[in-house]
């Protein structure tokens, strides 16, 4: 079977990899990049699990050609972070017990990130409709929304 | 095993396709399948930049079949289309997902469809392969003979079309019901009336009793009566995990009437 050689921009690093033929995004960035964050949940985009930022938009790995994010910037929860150094979002996280499980935690810190990106003071509404696709079996999503409002009209991170 | 050739036209592209391959655009239908490992073994998709411009000429504005939801959003000129785009799956869905793609989408899917339906809209198929209206290309869609390139869509006057989606999960769901209107009334009359519903029968389709009893009227508190009476005459809903055809045949004049009122108080 003929790999196909990818190169993108994986959390800020220059990477390079083969997919297989067929092979979606987050099987790419989960056994070839070695980055476990995001999920795979339902394989056909209702939950949200895998989402991921291609060039600052957010999208679904699951439903993404590997092969067709060549030359982009690719972007997970786990870029989130630098080491022990939390983002304000994930740290919000942990104070307000916006993860139980913690299955569609990763999903949620991109699409909520990538909101406070483009938005940095958004009302609850905004925020309800910005993670309107990231399924939570746990929580009933208000601890999730409390830890994303108690940014809002912060300062974006870098 | 898939195999995905990317080539450089739309032109090549649709070669390719009459040849028995699927054309993989925004990916959020076609992904499923070759996740599923039932997705047909040839795949073939372009970067070809018509498929992602948007332009104007008089009253009709033509979009790219690869346009996005949310770049529909981001038009300012689209913006009689914005609640539309809207009702169309989740954020990271509206980023991926495209107009194109959208006039496939199976039932219970396609919202975007049935406003560019009520709209008059037209397909424009790559190559040589000319326009189309959408309720041709709607009716035997399983066989397009071709790509469409874009879709030629007429500027409704103002305040002259309403859509309205109604779904039980908020603010996502898909649909029970979606509905488009198309009601101009130069002169006081209503001429060229399309009312186009989703969900409503395994393709968007229009809803040819209703057009006929607005047409040459007035939109008044008679004429949305005549039309509830007939919202559903002819048609036969499907049955899914959301509804059962008999519900959706009774709900569709409550949901008519509620949007055609709407819009005679301007609302």
């Amino acid at each position: 079977m003929t790999k196909i050689p990818v190169t993108l921009t994986h959390n800020g690093a220059e990477r390079a990899a083969f997919a297989d033929p067929g092979q979606n995004l987050l099987d790419f960035i989960r056994r070839g990049l070695g980055d476990l964050s995001p999920k795979y949940g339902c394989g056909q985009g209702s939950c949200g699990a895998c989402t991921v930022t291609i060039d600052g938009e957010t999208r679904l790995a699951c439903l993404t050609l590997a092969e067709t994010v060549e030359g982009c910037d690719v972007r997970t929860a786990a870029g989130l972070g630098q080491g022990a150094t939390l983002d304000p979002l994930q740290q919000a996280f942990m104070d307000h017990f916006a993860a139980q499980c913690g299955y569609c935690t990763p999903g949620m810190l991109v699409s909520a990130r990538a909101l406070l990106d483009r938005n940095p003071n958004p009302t609850r509404e905004e925020v309800v409709e910005a993670i309107s696709g990231n399924l939570c079996r746990c929580t009933g999503y208000d601890p999730i929304i409390d830890a994303i409002l108690s940014l809002a009209g912060r300062k974006a991170s870098a | 095993m898939t195999r995905v050739e990317t080539v450089a036209t739309t032109a090549e592209a649709a070669r390719i396709l009459s040849d028995g391959a699927a054309y993989l655009g925004g990916g959020t239908m076609l992904m499923r399948a070759v996740n599923a490992g039932t997705a047909p073994p040839r795949l073939v998709r372009t970067a070809d930049p018509v498929l992602r411009a948007v332009s104007a000429r008089g009253d009709t504005v033509t979009v790219g079949a690869g346009v996005t939801m949310a770049r529909i959003l981001a038009e300012p000129q689209l913006d009689f289309l914005h609640p539309v785009a809207r009702a169309v799956g989740s954020p990271q869905i509206r980023n991926m997902a495209t107009v194109g793609g959208n006039l496939f989408a199976p039932h219970p899917y396609g919202d975007f469809a049935v406003a560019l339906l009520a709209l008059g809209a037209r397909a424009r198929m790559a190559g040589a392969g000319g326009t189309r209206p959408l309720d041709d290309l709607l009716r035997d869609r399983d066989r397009p003979g071709g790509l469409v390139e874009a879709v030629e869509i007429p500027r409704p006057p103002a305040r002259a079309f309403r859509f309205h989606k109604v779904s039980r999960v908020k603010p996502r769901g898909v649909s029970v019901i979606s509905i488009a209107v198309l009601a101009p009334s130069p002169g006081g009359k209503l001429a060229g009336v399309r009312v186009a519903y989703g969900a409503m029968g395994p393709t968007p389709l229009r809803a040819a009793a209703v057009e006929r009893v607005l047409e040459g009227g007035r939109l008044d508190q008679a004429a949305r009566e005549r039309a509830v009476a007939v919202a559903a005459e002819g048609l036969d809903p499907p049955t899914d995990a959301l509804a059962s055809g008999w519900y959706r045949g009774e709900v569709a004049g409550v949901h008519l009437g509620r949007l055609l009122a709407r819009m005679e108080e301007g609302r």
